[in-house]
């Protein structure tokens, strides 16, 4: 190969040189272009799917019986005995931050229908007693609080992670399923659409 | 607590939208007071990122569990070590502290460019304050850090047991980080210097040593987490392939790329389009790893970072690339090269080599990372691309790559004559020889082992026969004896002997990846109370499991004796740790580190209570080396990227002030 001298000049300003001019700019560029959108979309398919989304096929069908120990120890708690009454199941942890965040829909729906016939009742999810049972006084979980050793319970509910929340109508059918923080309107609906006479 | 860390926050965000906006108008309508004052809003802003992540280590500390994040990251039981680290144990915090590292390489550009100001550095200051916008509008919209329950907990759900498992993790993130966000520096002259069209080799000069400092970081980095790896993880090894694993090694590659090709750019003036190139893709690189990593596109082992940012960061990412890119496409015909190749037998001509092998690799493994996606949306199937393709076509360029980087030094600029390259390639090349036929002899024999342990002595000799022959010819020239010329020597071209520590460093990891590669042994093994085995000349005897009770945590520990030709050689205590908040048990793996081997050994399980355990032994040779090649590497950047000593700089980005003041002076 030869030694091939280059300008200084040429390099040093080379704009107002060569044949090519802007408009051989948006070759490149549009190449460019064509590129990125090609990652953009791929990328953005993978964003895309999402496989949380679930069908809670559990709702209208009768709630599995269910017959556990109170968190604070002696009596336990039968499903079957509530029968007649509307019941919000809840399964909580003390690890769980949205078990946290539900705390005060969960408090205030438990304030305002304690009195018309709806029971409330916590299913401690995976825990160790004594850690839920600071978590629920801390919390002001002032219902039932049942433990479910085993997971057996929450199984049988489909429960595949908390917070989970049920609404069970006073012939034992589960008429609502929230998964995630519920809110007190959302509560609130399920509970009277449970309720005898409610649509 | 929670106000006042969103609210430090926000002041932020306002000073980096100001910061950008002022150095644009600034440098647009010629009103220098306004650019300065860009300039000097990048301290103001890392002090209201670091009072934020501040807050947050207080509110970890005082077990503020009001928090989610606190609560979700830390308990009472947590060691306070553990507590401090919880800042960067997931997604939130973290952010913080990249919030905090990206502030802080600001903060560094402006003072470093207090004086002396690049006619880019506008333009810079714009590009990386807009990143910081980015970034700081992810805390405060779709991931909030400082995110308060309406009732406080009274007690927090602890870090995630892997990552409160070792001290390792509290410095492998941090300068991933460093390394990362480095990045944002050269990616924001290069975008100066296209919007500007000052297209000479100023904005090189300019942010080498930036590049340098990042590659250092991540080197380092990289070495932590294949320690971390190694040494908790407990599966014999320290590297999988993982996309999160490599998308850390995709910016390392591309950093020593540039470090290369820039040299050629300065002393020839050649690649200008290529040097644009690697700066705006190191850059978008390292924000497609963040990508990766938080958007949840891909399942990895870190997965830890789930969170619903992904659209926010594809969006970044592609004005990264379009506005990168796009720019450098817009000024290609501006950017001719000024020399060609003269000969193949030139430094050029490695260096060339050099970074097509580099890309080449970047590009393979970034194809192997996101094939698992492009596969799933063309055919709906779910694949994982694992080691074998990662190891099959990486390695042979892997080993091109030592062969330049052995050959490389030895060649001169422009072309070398071939007389002059048979004297200087005389003794690495029988040193090469040498090594295979030892290997031969020993009956260690296996091709790619024997290749790579032949190119690596070849590096090894060559970059050593070059740092004494550049040494005693300095010695020669001024008269100085025996060791007395080295630190001048080596003081006067710091890069040049840097980089040849560098490649000694790096053929001598060469050595402990193949070698623990290709020679490890493995076994599985059940043994009861009091039972042996036999395993790579060692004989290991279970004595029985004890427990330990820690605050957080209770330890399954199995005793194992370990003797060796009848001799006591010591134990090995591999452990479960049970953690509260997990089902499933943590394993902790023990290691007889050795300067030729280590003995490794994990338990899997404790059956019968504990009078049968279920064990999985290693035995890696030279995986010592690696973590010695790692230090000597970063070492080599280290001495490469050390400032000259004061009274002789001559930065290039100075000249322009410093000579008016001479001559005004």
């Amino acid at each position: 190969m030869s030694e091939r001298a280059t300008s200084e000049s040429t390099a040093r300003h080379p704009t107002r040189l060569g044949g090519r001019g802007r408009g051989a700019v948006w070759i490149p560029v549009g190449v460019v272009v064509v590129i990125v959108a090609l990652l953009a979309g791929l990328f953005a398919f993978g964003l895309g799917r999402n496989p949380t989304v679930v069908q809670p096929v559990i709702v209208g069908k009768v709630a599995p019986a269910f017959n556990l120990s109170r968190l604070d120890g002696g009596r336990t708690l039968n499903l079957s005995s509530m029968r007649g009454q509307v019941v919000v199941l809840n399964f909580w942890a003390s690890w769980c931050a949205d078990c946290v965040v539900e705390n005060p829909a969960l408090r205030s729906a438990f304030q305002r229908y304690r009195d018309q016939g709806v029971r409330f009742v916590g299913v401690s999810f995976e825990d160790q007693s004594g850690t839920a049972r600071g978590f629920a006084k801390q919390m002001g979980m002032g219902w039932p609080l049942v433990s479910d050793p085993g997971t057996n319970t929450a199984i049988a509910y489909g429960v595949t992670g908390v917070p989970e929340t049920f609404v069970i109508d006073p012939d034992g059918r589960i008429v609502a399923k929230t998964i995630g923080p519920v809110t007190y309107s959302v509560l609130s609906e399920q509970i009277a659409h449970a309720m005898p006479g409610g649509a | 607590m929670d106000r006042l860390g969103t609210f430090a926050l926000a002041l932020s965000l306002a000073l980096a939208v100001y910061g950008a906006t002022a150095a644009i108008v600034g440098v647009r309508r010629g009103r220098p007071q306004l650019v300065e004052s860009a300039r000097t809003t990048a301290y103001s802003m890392l002090a209201l990122v670091v009072a934020a992540n501040l807050i947050m280590e207080i509110a970890i500390l005082s077990n503020d569990f009001a928090l989610r994040y606190v609560f979700e990251n830390s308990s009472r039981a947590t060691p306070v070590f553990f507590k401090v680290l919880s800042l960067w144990s997931a997604d939130e915090g973290s952010l913080l502290l990249w919030n905090l590292v990206l502030a802080g390489y600001i903060a560094a550009v402006a003072f470093r460019f207090r004086r002396a100001r690049p006619e880019t550095l506008p333009w810079a200051l714009a590009v990386m304050y807009l990143g910081q916008v980015f970034y700081l509008v992810l805390v405060l919209g779709p991931t909030q850090p400082f995110a308060a329950f309406a009732v406080a907990p009274p007690d927090g759900r602890g870090p995630l047991p892997l990552l409160q498992n070792h001290p390792l993790m509290a410095v492998h993130p941090p300068f991933l980080y460093l390394g990362f966000i480095g990045f944002t520096v050269p990616f924001a002259f290069a975008i100066a210097a296209l919007v500007t069209g000052r297209l000479s080799d100023a904005w090189i000069r300019t942010v080498r040593r930036w590049v340098l400092a990042s590659w250092i970081f991540l080197t380092i980095g990289l070495m932590l987490g294949a320690l971390w790896s190694y040494g908790v993880l407990g599966w014999g090894g320290y590297w999988a392939w993982d996309p999160v694993e490599n998308v850390a090694l995709l910016p390392w590659l591309v950093a020593t790329a540039f470090l290369h090709s820039v040299l050629l750019q300065e002393r020839r003036g050649m690649l200008k389009v290529w040097n644009l190139s690697l700066a705006v893709g190191g850059f978008a690189l390292t924000t497609f790893g963040t990508f990766l990593t938080r958007g949840s596109i891909l399942s990895s082992v870190h997965s830890f970072a789930q969170s619903p940012v992904g659209p926010m960061y594809l969006g970044f990412l592609v004005v990264v690339l379009l506005g990168g890119f796009g720019l450098i496409a817009a000024r290609a015909w501006r950017l001719r090269s000024e020399a060609r190749l003269d000969a193949v037998l030139s430094r050029e001509a490695a260096f060339l080599g050099n970074n097509l092998c580099l890309v080449l690799i970047t590009l393979v493994v970034l194809v192997g990372t996101i094939f698992p996606l492009l596969d799933q949306a063309l055919t709906n199937r779910q694949v994982t691309v694992g080691e074998p393709y990662f190891v099959e076509t990486t390695a042979p360029v892997f080993l091109v790559l030592l062969f330049l980087m052995g050959v490389g030094p030895l060649l001169s600029w422009r072309r070398t004559s071939l007389d002059r390259l048979r004297d200087r390639v005389a003794v690495p090349a029988a040193a090469a020889a040498l090594t295979l036929v030892v290997l031969a002899v020993a009956g260690m024999w296996n091709l790619p082992a024997a290749l790579a342990f032949g190119l690596a002595a070849f590096v090894l000799v060559a970059n050593g026969q070059e740092i004494v022959r550049g040494i005693r010819a300095f010695g020669r020239a001024t008269g100085r004896r025996a060791l007395a010329p080295v630190a001048p020597a080596v003081a006067r071209d710091r890069r040049r002997y840097g980089g040849y520590v560098v490649h000694i460093g790096l053929a001598t990891a060469a050595v402990a990846i193949t070698a623990s590669s290709v020679f490890a042994l493995r076994s599985d093994v059940t043994l009861t109370r009091g039972q042996s085995t036999r395993f790579a000349g060692y004989s290991l005897r279970y004595v029985g499991e004890r427990t330990v009770q820690q605050p957080q945590r209770r330890v399954l520990i199995a005793d194992v004796d370990v003797s060796r030709a009848g001799r006591d050689a010591g134990d090995v205590t591999p452990s479960l740790n049970m953690y509260p908040s997990a089902s499933e048990p943590i394993g902790t793996p023990s290691i007889r580190y050795g300067v030729l081997k280590d003995l490794y050994a994990s338990v899997i399980a404790f059956d019968d209570s504990g009078n049968r355990a279920t064990f999985r032994f290693f035995l890696n040779p030279g995986v010592m080396w690696l973590w010695v090649g790692f230090g000597v590497m970063a070492l080599g950047g280290l001495l490469a990227a050390w400032p000259p000593a004061r009274h002789r700089r001559v930065s290039p980005a100075e000249p322009p002030v410093r000579e008016l003041a001479e001559v005004s002076g």
